[in-house]
C-alpha cells in the first residue's frame, strides 16, 4: 500500500468508527422515507414532475445571461439591489460593505450551501461581526467549529448524546440539556435573543424568480423567515444557477424538493418572498410601542448572486448539468458508500455526496474533487434518485478521466506497457489503467491458467500486488478458466433444430474468462427455451476502463463491441446479456460513447438474461423444459445498475414463476462494485456496505439459495457468506436438473 | 367563490390530512369567529387584522398591532389565511404590513383562520392561486404546514423558531 493509500485507508476507518453509525441511520431513513413519498405520490407523476423540472433547468440555464438581467430589473424595480460577485473574495466584500453600511455588529443566517462555498462566516467574522447560523443543524457544526456532512443535514453524523456534551461544554447551562427538547428549547432561545438583535439577515435562496424579483426558500424551523423579516437589512446569497423565470416555474421544485430530500410531502415552510416585504420593521428598542415598536426603518434588500466558476461549467458540456441540481441530498442518501462514511470522506470543501464531484470540480478545481472523486463507483443508484435526472456517475467518470491525465508521468518505460493496450494518454496512473485493462489481464490469465491462478495467489504475487497496484492482499483474486465460455460453445452443436428465436449470447469478459459456468447455464437455459445461441466473436464492452475515468479507452471498446454485434442484430439475432453492468453500458452510458443511432439499435437488440427468459415465458415458452423451484427458497440480490434500469423485477417474477419462494434484498448496494472493492484503501468500506446485505441473507442462508446477477456482487457476497453464491440463471439450467 | 371558479377543496380532505399533522382544526360558522377564538387562545394573544371584508378581530380577545414585547409575550398568535390546501394541510400566511409574519412566528400557539370556500385540492391548484395573486401584485407569501419541526437535535422536535402548535379554525361558508 501506498503512503497515501494508507492514509486514506486510515481516514476512513476512522470515520466509520466515529460517525458510521450517525450517519447510517440517517441517510438510511431519509432513503426509506424518500421511496415512501414517491409511492405515495405516484411513480408516474414523480416522473412527469421530474421530466418538467429537468426541462426547465435546461431552458433557464441555456438562458442565464438573459435571466440573470431580468432577476436584475426586477429586484431594483421591487427596491432591492442585485450584485453579481465574479467569485468568492468579491462576494465577501460586498456582503462586508453592506453590513458595515448598517453599522452591524450582528449577523444571522439562515443554512446556505453557497455561504459556505464563500467561506463567508470568516471573511465576516474577519472583520469583527459577530455571526449565529440559525438552522440547528448548522448551529452544531458552528459551535462545533466542523465542516457539514451533509448537503441537508449538516450535523446529520452527530448524536443526541455528542450535540448534549458538545453544548454543555460550550455553554455551561443551568440544567443539563439531556434531550432533543431541551436542546432545541436551549437553542431557540440563544438565537431567538440574536435574531431580534442582529441588524442584518442572510439566507440562501432556494429558488430566484427573475419575472418577479422573487426568491423561495426552504426550511422545517422557520430560521429563514426570521432572518429574513426580523432583521431590517436582509442579504440573499445564492449562485446564479438559482434563477428560473418566473413563479409559474416553480411548482413541479415545490413537488419534488422535500420528497426527495427528506421524503416530506411538503416542507414546514415554503415561502416565496418578493423582497422588500411588507411585513413592518420591528424595534425591540421601543420595546412597549404598538405596531411592532412602530419601526419606521426601510427595508432594505441584497440579492447576491455568486458566478464563483458556474459561467464556466455552463460552458462545459460535461459539468453543465451540475448546475441543474436542487441540492436535495438524494444523491448522498440513494448511496451506499456515502450511507457509510458521510460526506467527511465523501465531500470536498463544501459540498458533499454523489453531485460533490461536480461542484467542488466546478468550483474549486479537479484538485479537491480527487481527494474523493474515486469513492462513486458508478453504480448509478443515484440516477433515479436525483429529482432533475443528473447523470451524476457520468460527471464523476469525466472528472476522474480530467484527474488521470498526467498523474504518472514515466509510466511508459516500465515493463508492463504490454498489459495496458489502451488509447490513453501517457500520465493515466498506472493502478487505474490495469483495472481498465482487466480484459488484457483476463486473457493472459485464462490462457495460462491454471498457472496463472496459482502464481496469482503466492504471497509474493499478493505482496506485489499490493504495492504496485494497491490491490488488497485480504481479496480473494478471480480465478481464469482455461477453457473461455467462446471455446466451449464453438466446439458446441447447435441442439435446436427449428429455433423460435436467435440469440447472440454476449460474452463479457468476467463471464468468457471466469464465471463461465454462468455463461454455460444461459447458452442451456435459452436453448432448452427454443433459441438458438452462438457466442460471438466480441471484446469487452468498456465497462472496466469507464470505472477507471479512462474514457477514450471505454470510447474505443464501444465502438468495437457495437461493430461486432450490431451485424447480429441486423440479422436477427437478439443480443442477451448476462453481466448487467455491461447491459447498462450499452442502454445508459453508450449514449455518451457512440453515436445516437448506434446506441439505439444496440440498446432496442440487447436484454438482460432474465427479463429476455420472462420474454420467451411470456410468449409462449415452455417453462416445464427448465428444472421447477418446488417451493424452494431464494435469498435474491439485484445488482445496481439492473436496479436503476429497472430490471430486477424480470429474475424475481422468472423465479416466482418457475416455482421458487423469492426474497429480494432491499439494500442500496452489496459493496463497492468492481474493481473499487479491490484497492486497498476501501477494503473495509467494502466490507462495511456489505455488512448491510450480509446481515439482511444471514439469517436466511440456511434456508435459501443465495443468488445474485451481478459479478461484484457475486464477489462480494462470496467474502461476506457462506456458501456460495449463484447466478440466477444456473437455477434454471436444465444440465443442473 | 374562488377566483377563475375553480374546484373547492374539501373541507374534509383538508382536516384530514391537518389531523395527519397532529394540528387540531375548527369548523365554525361566521357569527361564531369570536366564541371559538375565545375558546382556542391561550393568553396573553396577539393578532393580525384578518385579510377579510365581513371578518375582523376586533372583538376577539387578542392584541392587534403588538408592541415588540407583546409579541414576546404572547402564547398565541392569529391572522388570516386566503389560501388552503387540503391534500396537505397547508396555509398560505401573507407578508402584509399588518405583521403577519411575526404574529404567526413569534408565539408557540398559531391559529390561523381560514374560509371553507378558500380551499384548494392539492399543490397544482394552489399554483394556480399563487400565479393569480402574483399577477396581481401580491408577492409574499408562506405556504406553511404544521408547526415548525426539526431533527436535527437527535429526534424530531416541535417548535424550533416558528410555533410549536398549529391551530385551523375553518369558517363555513354562508348559505
Ligand atoms: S444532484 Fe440531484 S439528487 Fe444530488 S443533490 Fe443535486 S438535485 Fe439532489
Amino acid at each position: 500500500m501506498s503512503d497515501s493509500q494508507r492514509t486514506d485507508a486510515d481516514r476512513i476507518r476512522t470515520l466509520l468508527a466515529l460517525e458510521g453509525d450517525e450517519i447510517k441511520a440517517n441517510t438510511r431513513l431519509f432513503n426509506a422515507d424518500r421511496y415512501d413519498a414517491v409511492k405515495a405520490v405516484g411513480e408516474d407523476v414523480h416522473e412527469r414532475n421530474r421530466t418538467r423540472a429537468r426541462e426547465i433547468k435546461e431552458d433557464a440555464i441555456e438562458r442565464l445571461p438573459e435571466l440573470i438581467h431580468r432577476t436584475r430589473n426586477a429586484v431594483e424595480e421591487n427596491g432591492g439591489t442585485v450584485y453579481v460577485a465574479d467569485d468568492a473574495a468579491d462576494a465577501n466584500r460586498y456582503i462586508a460593505e453592506v453590513a458595515e453600511a448598517e453599522a452591524a455588529e450582528t449577523v444571522v443566517k439562515s443554512k446556505s450551501m453557497t455561504t459556505e462555498e464563500i467561506d463567508l462566516n470568516e471573511a465576516l467574522e474577519e472583520g469583527g461581526l459577530e455571526i449565529w447560523e440559525t438552522d440547528l443543524g448548522e448551529f452544531v457544526i458552528q459551535v462545533a467549529e466542523e465542516a457539514p456532512s451533509h448537503i441537508v443535514g449538516p450535523s446529520l453524523h452527530k448524536s443526541r448524546e455528542e450535540i448534549t456534551e458538545l453544548f454543555e461544554r460550550e455553554f455551561d447551562p443551568d440544567e443539563s440539556l439531556d434531550s432533543a427538547q431541551k436542546l432545541t428549547a436551549f437553542a431557540r432561545e440563544f438565537l431567538g435573543d440574536r435574531i431580534d438583535n442582529a441588524e442584518v439577515g442572510i439566507t440562501g435562496a432556494n429558488f430566484v424568480m427573475a419575472e418577479s424579483g422573487s426568491i423561495a426558500l426552504v426550511t422545517n424551523e422557520g430560521n429563514a423567515r426570521k432572518c429574513a423579516s426580523i432583521p431590517d437589512t436582509h442579504v440573499a446569497v445564492a449562485g446564479i444557477e438559482k434563477i428560473i423565470p418566473s413563479v409559474a416555474e416553480l411548482e413541479p421544485f415545490a413537488e419534488l424538493i422535500s420528497r426527495s430530500a427528506t421524503g416530506q410531502e411538503i416542507p414546514q415552510y415554503l415561502s416565496l418572498l418578493t423582497p422588500p416585504v411588507d411585513t413592518p420593521t420591528i424595534d425591540f428598542n421601543r420595546a412597549d410601542e404598538p405596531g411592532s415598536g412602530a419601526g419606521d426603518e426601510e427595508r432594505d434588500f441584497h440579492l447576491v448572486l455568486i458566478d464563483n466558476g458556474r459561467r464556466a461549467m455552463r460552458q462545459d458540456d460535461d459539468l453543465r448539468e451540475t448546475l441543474y441540481c436542487i441540492r436535495c441530498g438524494a444523491c448522498a442518501n440513494s448511496c451506499a458508500n456515502f450511507q457509510s462514511v458521510g460526506g467527511h470522506a465523501f465531500g470536498g470543501e463544501t459540498y458533499t455526496g454523489g453531485i460533490a464531484t461536480g461542484w467542488e470540480a466546478g468550483i474549486e478545481g479537479n484538485d479537491v474533487a480527487e481527494e474523493f472523486n474515486d469513492l462513486c463507483t458508478g453504480c448509478s443508484r443515484c440516477v433515479n434518485a436525483c429529482p432533475v435526472k443528473i447523470d451524476i456517475p457520468w460527471i464523476n467518470t469525466v472528472v476522474r478521466d480530467r484527474i488521470n491525465r498526467g498523474k504518472d508521468p514515466g509510466f511508459d518505460d516500465l515493463l508492463v506497457d504490454g498489459l495496458v493496450p489502451d488509447e490513453e494518454e501517457s500520465g493515466t496512473p498506472l493502478r487505474k489503467r490495469f483495472f481498465g485493462n482487466f480484459e488484457t489481464v483476463a486473457k493472459l490469465g485464462s490462457a495460462t491458467a491454471p498457472l496463472s491462478n496459482a502464481v496469482a495467489s503466492t504471497g509474493i504475487a499478493r505482496k506485489a500486488m499490493e504495492s504496485v497496484l494497491g490491490i488488497d492482499a485480504r481479496r480473494d483474486l478471480p480465478a481464469f478458466e482455461r477453457t473461455t465460455l467462446r471455446d466451449w460453445a464453438g466446439e458446441r452443436k447447435s441442439r435446436v433444430a427449428d429455433p423460435d428465436r436467435r440469440v447472440a449470447l454476449y460474452p463479457d469478459v468476467y463471464t468468457n474468462y471466469v464465471q463461465t459456468e454462468r455463461g454455460k447455464a444461459a447458452v442451456r437455459v435459452l436453448e432448452a427455451l427454443g433459441c438458438e445461441v452462438v457466442v460471438p466473436d466480441v471484446g469487452g464492452s468498456g465497462r472496466a476502463p469507464l470505472s477507471q475515468g479512462m474514457i477514450a479507452t471505454a470510447e474505443a471498446k464501444a465502438a468495437d463491441a457495437a461493430s461486432a454485434l450490431l451485424p447480429y442484430v441486423e440479422e436477427g439475432y437478439d443480443v442477451v446479456v448476462v453481466e448487467p453492468s455491461d447491459l447498462a453500458m450499452f442502454r445508459r452510458e453508450y449514449e455518451k460513447l457512440l453515436p445516437a443511432e448506434t446506441q439505439a439499435q444496440l440498446d432496442e437488440g440487447s436484454y438482460e438474461v432474465l427479463e429476455y427468459v420472462y420474454g420467451l415465458l411470456e410468449n409462449g415458452a415452455d417453462a416445464d423444459a427448465v428444472p421447477a423451484g418446488d417451493g424452494d427458497g431464494v435469498a435474491y440480490h439485484s445488482h445496481c445498475q439492473q436496479r436503476t434500469l429497472g430490471l430486477e423485477t424480470y429474475t424475481e417474477t422468472v423465479l416466482d414463476r418457475v416455482g421458487y419462494d423469492v426474497l429480494t434484498s432491499d439494500v442500496e448496494c452489496c459493496g463497492m462494485a468492481g474493481s473499487f472493492g479491490y484497492k486497498s484503501e476501501y477494503y473495509d468500506l467494502s466490507m462495511d456496505v456489505g455488512e448491510t446485505l450480509a446481515e439482511q441473507f444471514e439469517p436466511e442462508v440456511d434456508d435459501r439459495t443465495v443468488v445474485a446477477s451481478g459479478t461484484s456482487c457475486m464477489e462480494q457476497l462470496d467474502a461476506l457468506l457462506l456458501p456460495g453464491t449463484r447466478h440466477p440463471v444456473e437455477l434454471l439450467d436444465p444440465a443442473g436438473r | 367563490m374562488s377566483e377563475g371558479g375553480a374546484v373547492t377543496g374539501s373541507v374534509t380532505e383538508f382536516r384530514q390530512s391537518l389531523s395527519d399533522l397532529d394540528t387540531p382544526t375548527t369548523v365554525v360558522p361566521p357569527d361564531e369567529l369570536g366564541a371559538t377564538l375565545a375558546d382556542v387562545i391561550e393568553a396573553p394573544a396577539v393578532g393580525a387584522e384578518l385579510p377579510f371584508d365581513d371578518l375582523s378581530l376586533a372583538d376577539a380577545p387578542v392584541t392587534l398591532d403588538p408592541s415588540p414585547s407583546q409579541l414576546r409575550a404572547a402564547a398565541t398568535g392569529v391572522t388570516g389565511s386566503r389560501m388552503g390546501i387540503a391534500s396537505l394541510g397547508t396555509v398560505a400566511v401573507e407578508s402584509r404590513a399588518d405583521g403577519d409574519e411575526f404574529v404567526g412566528l413569534y408565539p408557540s400557539r398559531h391559529v390561523v383562520v381560514i374560509r371553507a370556500s378558500d380551499i384548494r385540492t392539492d399543490l397544482s391548484e394552489a399554483f394556480d392561486w399563487l400565479r393569480a395573486e402574483f399577477a396581481a401584485g401580491r408577492r409574499s407569501f408562506v405556504l406553511a404546514t404544521g408547526p415548525s419541526s426539526t431533527g436535527d437535535m437527535g429526534a424530531l422536535v416541535q417548535g424550533v423558531h416558528g410555533p410549536e402548535e398549529v391551530h385551523i379554525v375553518i369558517i363555513r361558508d354562508n348559505e
